[in-house]
């Protein structure tokens, strides 16, 4: 089957789609977008997280026909050309990324908690990842990369 | 053939901070900007996807194996068994018993059996059911205990069920103390549980040899064996490190090695493998479970007198690392404690139960839990303080250790405890979310207690008992683009350590050159041993450093030379004297001059255990380590809320501190997993939670603030006073936990991970 999705703002066609076929595995495989990660294929990872119309989602868990006529934002989608989102900045600056499998899932949804919540506590910051798993960090740096991310926003409006 | 599609990546070589900063990692904006590629990120024109059939059964005889149906199906390009293997049919780290697909016989539940090539993975999967494989199902052997000893158990393997057996004897065993405890201990299967699961793309090559592209610890070491089984000279099997999403031992025996390249070579067209998650717990080896019998005597002022103890490690189906975990568990069987008498033995077995082999903490992991849970048993029964029992036993420099080797470098145990004794405690909880069961909302403070505990370890750094170990790295300086420029290539993997960083930090502050580029690891250099043992660091640290003084040499010859002046020192991009006078641009003195040196880093050598006395200096260093731990238990449901987990550990030098932290962290983020939520369950061999939904790791929810105090007490035999990092804290967070649990509670729990039912006792 063909599949039309607007990924990162641009129009997408994927042909030949298998029925069974992710949403996951169509932006992997057929549209060159390997950022999202495949760590699990069953929703407990959250490292294939993308925003699927506006809200997070395990892209692993959507089926590519269910993302008919989307709009997808990947971890590609972020950074504005050259200039990093303050987000990814903050994981680099705090050294939150090791392997960094998990950084792509972690960065659509932590971007997606500063989006809702500009001034997210603590536990709010861990209930909003709980959903994410990281096995390199410990999570203490992506806490401090998430804090240092919502100073960074505040600072800037 | 080309390389696949982004591959080589290139890593930021525009980042400063030499030996003691904490620099950028240079792939960390491209993975942000999720651009970095991993194994199963890789493509190639023209390729097919791999996969395998695993046995279902844990123990059985293979009467045939048919693959007509699916080599029919539409689709589907080979089907490859045992026959097809070109090579020896054997492989393994430490003895070569394990089949790349197996013959007459599978000894675990997930051996390879055959190999699928088809357009699809979702075809591939198909095909693979229909591969007809006639089984004769056997009884499984389970029980490590009965491995070792019960000669009427099925045999595994020509040599019977014990892969290693080893005692340790020292000072008088009979001794007699005032005080006795003694505890039977176990630990269930851990998982590594790396994110990016195995995977790799092999390309065959026009010299008949093969290039793959690979996420693993140890490049060399998979060559080797690659080539043995592919029967092909070792220069034909030509290996690159792709991105590597974790590893933690889980890297170290082969997965999708042979199997790709077998299939590649057969297609004449590249192949890709990439595990599923479910795959991927069936297709690399796990940490030992044990079972551990241990008795400690003391004075009544709680001077240790002796420790006897009799341990048990379940290495499954093939030997991977399990002798190397006998030798540790046994060496590292007391702890970091001045023990005068001791006997000691351990038996590493074969069984039916999935490999076991290496994991962060190999072999020390399991008598750590079991020690420390020792020494809280004997504190209650001296009336004294835990801390205080381990400060007034901690082993310092000069100790001898249980083999009879003098510690010859700092070993501040009595201050790792006393730091994390005295690091301020967390308040009683106020917070709603921080119960144990969070936002379940399961109580609002009845029926939950608090308690604190500690854990205390000692890990041997680098290979051991006698192995040659050694790293090479070669570092090419020349001017580009008007600046200095050093390149750097080693064959050591970057598993997410941040090995890159490290590497890039030692060459700009011994080459005072700022530009340090990186050359993708692959096997066109010498070998670097594993990213395992915390040894990376130490050893190709060494190697880049010993790279880097050897072209310091040949610039200063350079200068001598030129300028008849004798320069000791390259600084700033400057060629500098021994009085601080600057004697050349370096930029000017080299010109078009290309200066490449390759050298070697061994550690000072180490000696094979004696065989009945277990005598002998084994080891070149230990890492020490200590967690105190805070934690919240609901008594009525059986749920734990780690309020806080402290750690100190002496690293001998930090060279890069941001990165050490992230070590011990991430260290100990997996010791608390052990201890409350992380085990692979296994009921007569077959494994019944492969799945993140079953086997569960510590969320950002399950993780609680650290206080981390880094020592750093150098290592006069090391390179910059290094000592491995990355092992002691998964091993000291885990008894932490549990002695935590203990105090909350009052119970035994003589078994981790400890789950609702211990604690509920339903």
């Amino acid at each position: 089957m063909r599949v039309n999705v607007t990924v990162n703002g641009k129009q997408r066609t994927a042909d030949d789609v298998w029925p069974g076929e992710s949403l996951l595995y169509v932006l992997r495989e057929r549209l060159g977008l390997a950022g999202s990660k495949n760590a699990c294929e069953q929703g407990e990872c959250g490292s294939c997280t993308v925003y699927l119309d506006g809200v997070p989602a395990c892209s692993c868990l959507v089926a590519a026909g269910q993302a008919e006529g989307g709009d997808v934002r990947t971890v590609e989608g972020l950074a504005d050309g050259d200039r990093l989102d303050s987000v990814q900045q903050s994981f680099l600056d705090t050294g939150a990324v090791q392997c960094g499998f998990c950084t792509p899932g972690l960065l659509v949804a932590a971007h997606d908690l500063i989006e809702r919540n500009p001034a997210p506590s603590d536990p709010q910051i861990r209930e909003a990842l709980a959903g994410n798993l990281c096995r390199c960090t410990g999570y203490e740096k992506i806490m401090d990369a998430v804090r240092l991310a919502v100073e960074r926003k505040q600072a800037t409006t | 053939m080309s390389a696949p599609a982004r591959s080589p990546q290139v890593l930021d070589d525009k980042i400063s901070g030499g030996i003691g900063a904490s620099p950028q990692r240079p792939d960390g904006t491209l993975k942000v900007r999720g651009e970095f590629a991993y194994a199963s990120d890789l493509w190639h024109e023209n390729m097919v996807w791999g996969a395998t059939l695993r046995s279902p059964h844990p123990h059985a005889g293979i009467r045939s194996i048919g693959i007509a149906k699916a080599l029919a199906y539409p689709g589907v390009h080979a089907v490859l068994t045992h026959a097809d293997v070109p090579g020896e049919n054997a492989y393994g780290l430490k003895h070569q018993d394990t089949p790349v697909l197996a013959e007459d016989r599978v000894r675990y539940q997930g051996e390879p059996v055959a190999l699928v090539a088809a357009d699809h993975p979702e075809i591939a999967r198909q095909a693979l059911k229909l591969i007809e494989v006639d089984y004769e199902v056997w009884e499984p052997v389970t029980d490590m205990e009965r491995a070792a000893h019960d000669e009427t158990l099925p045999r595994l393997h020509e040599n019977g069920n014990v892969v290693r057996h080893q005692r340790i004897v020292k000072g008088d065993p009979d001794a007699r103390a005032d005080v006795v405890v003694s505890g039977v201990y176990e630990l269930g299967m851990q998982d590594q549980a790396f994110l990016g699961p195995e995977a790799g793309l092999a390309v065959p090559a026009e010299d008949g040899g093969v290039d793959l592209y690979l996420a693993t610890q140890w490049l060399h070491v998979d060559q080797k064996q690659t080539a043995h089984a592919l029967g092909l000279p070792v220069e034909k099997v030509r290996l690159t490190l792709s991105g590597v999403g974790g590893a933690f031992g889980g890297r170290e025996d082969l997965s999708m090695q042979v199997h790709s390249c077998m299939l590649a070579l057969h297609l004449g067209r590249p192949v890709k493998m990439s595990y599923n998650r479910e795959e991927s717990f069936f297709g690399h080896v796990h940490r030992h479970p044990a079972r551990m019998y241990y008795e400690h005597g003391a004075t009544k002022d709680g001077d240790l007198v002796y420790v006897k103890a009799r341990m048990y490690f379940d290495g499954g189906a093939y030997a991977s690392k399990t002798p190397v975990v006998v030798g540790n568990g046994t060496t590292l069987s007391v702890g970091p404690y001045n023990v005068p008498n001791a006997h000691i033995e351990g038996w590493g077995v074969y069984s039916n139960n999935p490999t076991c082999g290496a994991m962060r903490g190999l072999g020390a992991v399991q008598p750590t839990y079991a020690y420390e849970s020792q020494m809280d048993k004997l504190a209650t029964a001296l009336g004294m303080d835990p801390a205080e029992l381990r400060i007034r036993n901690a082993m310092s420099e000069g100790s001898t250790t249980v083999t009879g080797q003098v510690v010859d470098f700092p070993a501040p145990v009595a201050e790792l405890v006393r730091r994390v004794r005295d690091m301020p405690l967390p308040p009683p909880n106020t917070d709603e979310l921080g119960f144990p069961g969070g936002a379940a909302n399961t109580t609002h403070g009845e029926g939950v207690v608090r308690g604190i505990g500690y854990g205390v370890t000692i890990k041997n750094i680098a290979y051991a008992e006698g192995l040659d170990d050694y790293s090479t790295a070669r570092v090419r300086l020349q001017v580009i683009g008007g600046e200095p420029t050093a390149l750097v290539h080693t064959a050591a993997a970057e598993v997410g350590q941040g090995l890159v960083t490290v590497q890039q930090q030692i060459a700009r502050s011994e080459l005072g050159v700022e530009r340090i580029t990186l050359h993708t690891s692959d096997t066109s250099v010498g070998d670097a041993g594993s990213s395992s043992a915390s040894r990376q660091t130490y050893l190709t640290g060494g190697a880049v450093r010993n790279a880097c003084l050897a072209v310091a040499e040949r610039v200063y010859a350079l200068a001598a030379e030129r300028f008849g002046v004798e320069a000791t020192n390259l600084s700033g991009g400057k060629v500098v004297a021994a009085d601080g006078a600057v004697v050349a641009d370096l930029a000017e003195l080299l010109g078009e001059d290309v200066i490449e040196e390759t050298r070697e880093y061994h550690h000072r050598k180490t000696y094979p255990l004696d065989p009945e006395t277990g005598q002998g200096n084994a080891h070149v260093q230990y890492g020490f380590s200590a967690h105190r731990a805070v934690v919240d238990v609901d008594t009525e449901l059986g749920l734990v809320k780690v309020v806080q987990l402290d750690c100190a550990q002496d690293v001998g030098k930090a060279i890069n501190p941001d990165a050490v932290l992230g070590q011990i962290h991430g260290g100990s983020a997996q010791g608390l997993g052990l201890a409350v939520m992380e085990e692979i369950q296994v009921t007569d061999g077959v494994v019944r939670n492969p799945s993140f939904t079953d086997y569960l790791i510590p969320t950002i929810l399950d993780m609680p603030p650290m206080r981390v105090d880094i020592l750093e007490r150098p290592d006069p035999h090391a390179p910059y006073g290094v000592r491995g990092v990355g092992e002691p804290p998964t091993i000291s967070a885990t008894p932490a936990v549990a002695n935590a649990i203990r105090a909350a509670t009052g119970l035994e729990l003589p078994r981790v991970p400890i789950k609702p039912e211990h604690l509920t006792g339903t």
